[in-house]
């Protein structure tokens, strides 16, 4: 089946080099694009697309203010989310992944691996890049500077197996590779990597949080 | 952390100069009390006073609105006749100098205060009503007029000291006490100045910086466009470098194993054109590293480290390398990983045999252990363990953590 995406980067000419790496994939196809946060949400519902490839960076309230417009318009029907930034700071990252991306990927990303992403996530799976694991694993193991509110056990901290699948994610291993390294199905890897993407929106850890809320002040 | 906030005076909600009511918001406690604590200290021979003109100095007006409600008004004012009545009972029973000297030294303060108060408020540059101007002459005459009375009574003060010379002290006091508003203006101002010239400063050193790496390597690009490899590593590295300058924390930059990792994937990638995926979770920092021992562990392992990358990006023929450095309380992990061409670790290759061999005794010598897994086709595996232990407590190297992976074994990746 043929996926529909959509653009969101303030850069025009990037905007134009994803599409034109996106048309030489299959099953994919670019409905449209938009450089600000207004059009991008008002081209989202215009153009209900499945998948939105989201920039982190932008002016008024950046890709957390689009996944929240589209959100509060569309509701359960809102497409998925893929973050596409060149940020490295933790904290655009993980206010996005919270604020609803079900991915981040780094610009850098080639087009195949860009469309085996969008893909990915239009399926309903989570997509980890390396950068995105390191983070995540930082949140979930580090020691909080502050004390940690009461914290719900099955919400707010890892399993041994989803820590052992984030770690391989750090270290560059494919779900496929994964699966072959622990001797587990594929299937049951993607099942981690949604639970890790879940908690890390959910949590109330305050690593998590903290990152989050500094986001929104910007 | 935010900075502490500065204690500012009340500017809206002033009934004299706001410094109570700076110091009661900066403290959170209720303005009566601080009122009450000057006026105590007032009494003791005249400490409130001193505190208050100094605060009034320093602390810079804030930008409150809201106007003192006519209680407050008049229980401020109650106290400050309460302090002032309480200051000259003190002192006339302290000092055996008349009522009329302590009327005069209060009509000097009176004077004074008023003047300050309304070049407070309207400040020099500001309009200027009939009323400013009356209450400016009122303070100067009253200053003027308590020194008087002050010298013309100096006898009784100074036990029969020449008036004349009495007179040139009292005119540098009254000088300085009326001037004292247009010095810390100066002050200020020359402040405000030094800090617009930082500005001016940082503003040059970024502009110089963008100058120096971005221009130029756009300018290299352009010169370069016609061989998209060297076009793409020297992009690389640019984003690399200026993300470094803008979100790196330049303290950390030299003294952490997290920035070290990164910093030697960088120069790698840049040598040898193979992309290096860098992840760190978790750091060691500075203080730890200053540690003698244990630095000279954590740079042998940055050491090897470097080793797998290089031998990875040379060797391999895989376009990316992943590293994963992970640093745990008991111990730090770093991972190196190609999908290239791999080898089989049995079959003698004196070259790659030798790199490994190298890794595997430098990390030893480190107290840590190295273990390595590949097979033709199958990609390179590096995994480098040093386990982390307090400062003259290592451990026993026989009970060293057992590598993760065993060296021979070579489990099938893809």
């Amino acid at each position: 089946m043929t996926y529909r995406v959509f653009l969101v980067d303030d850069h025009a000419v990037f905007r134009s080099g994803v599409r034109a790496e996106l048309a030489a994939e299959d099953g994919l196809e670019v409905v449209g694009d938009a450089g600000t946060v207004a059009e991008a949400v008002s081209g989202i519902v215009d153009t209900d697309p499945d998948v939105v490839l989201l920039d982190v960076h932008m002016p008024a309230g950046g890709g957390v203010a689009v996944l929240r417009g589209v959100t509060d318009a569309l509701g359960s029907q809102a497409p998925v989310f893929l973050a596409l930034s060149v940020s490295d700071a933790a904290a655009d990252v993980i206010a996005t992944i919270r604020a609803g991306a079900r991915g981040y990927v780094t610009k850098t990303i080639s087009g195949a691996e860009l469309a085996d992403a969008v893909r990915r996530v239009a399926e309903g799976d989570a997509v980890f890049s390396p950068r995105l694991a390191g983070f995540v694993l930082d949140s979930f193991t580090g020691r909080s500077p502050v004390p940690e509110p009461a914290l719900d056990p099955e919400l707010d901290s890892l399993t041994r197996r989803e820590l052992e699948v984030l770690r391989l994610l750090a270290r560059g291993y494919t779900y496929r590779e994964i699966a072959e390294e622990l001797f587990i199905s594929v299937k049951t890897v993607e099942t981690h990597a949604s639970n890790v993407l879940r908690k890390t929106q959910q949590s109330n850890r305050n690593a998590l949080t903290r990152w989050a809320v500094n986001r929104q002040l910007d | 952390m935010p900075a502490p906030r500065r204690l500012q005076r009340r500017s809206g909600g002033k009934i004299v100069a706001g410094v109570c009511g700076g110091v009661a918001d900066h403290l959170g406690v209720d303005v009566f009390r601080v009122r009450v604590v000057f006026v105590v200290l007032t009494v003791m021979a005249g400490a409130g006073v001193a505190a208050y003109a100094l605060l009034w100095f320093f602390c810079p007006t804030g930008d409150d609105t809201a106007a003192p409600g006519p209680v407050e008004r008049r229980q401020a004012y109650g106290l400050g006749f309460v302090g002032v009545a309480g200051l000259m009972v003190t002192f006339m029973i302290g000092s055996n100098a008349p009522a009329q000297d302590l009327i005069a030294v209060l009509f000097v303060l009176g004077g004074a205060a008023l003047v300050w108060r309304e070049v407070d408020m309207t400040g020099l540059g500001g309009r200027r009503t009939v009323l400013t101007w009356l209450r400016l002459a009122a303070g100067i005459v009253l200053v003027v007029g308590g020194l008087v009375v002050l010298v013309v009574a100096g006898d009784s003060i100074a036990g029969g000291v020449n008036p004349v010379l009495l007179a040139v002290p009292a005119t540098l006091v009254g000088v300085v006490l009326l001037t004292v508003p247009l010095w810390i203006r100066l002050l200020r101002a020359l402040d405000a100045e030094r800090a617009a010239r930082i500005r001016d400063a940082e503003r040059e050193e970024i502009a110089s910086h963008l100058h120096d790496s971005v221009l130029q390597t756009l300018a290299l690009i352009q010169k370069r466009s016609g061989d998209p490899e060297t076009v793409a590593r020297l992009a690389r590295r640019q984003e690399r470098e200026l993300r470094a300058w803008l979100f790196g924390d330049p303290a950390q930059r030299r003294e952490s194993l997290a920035a070290a990792v990164a910093a030697l994937s960088a120069e790698v990638e840049e040598t040898y054109g193979t992309e290096i995926e860098a992840v760190t979770v978790g750091d060691v920092t500075g203080d730890e590293l200053r540690d003698e021992q244990w630095a000279r562990a954590a740079s042998s392992l940055v050491a090897a480290t470097r080793e797998a990358l290089v031998n990875a990006a040379k060797h391999s023929g895989a376009p990316k390398v992943d590293v994963y450095c992970e640093v745990t309380d008991e111990q730090v992990e770093v991972f190196v990983r190609d999908r290239g061409r791999g080898f089989d670790p049995e079959q003698v290759d004196p070259d790659r045999q030798g790199i490994a061999g190298s890794i595997r005794a430098r990390m030893e010598r480190a107290g840590g252990a190295a273990a390595l897994r590949s097979a033709p086709g199958k990609g390179t595996n590096v995994t480098l363990t040093l386990p982390r232990t307090a400062p003259g407590h290592r451990r026993d190297p026989a009970q060293r953590d057992p590598a993760r992976y065993d060296p021979t074994q070579t489990q099938e990746i893809s």
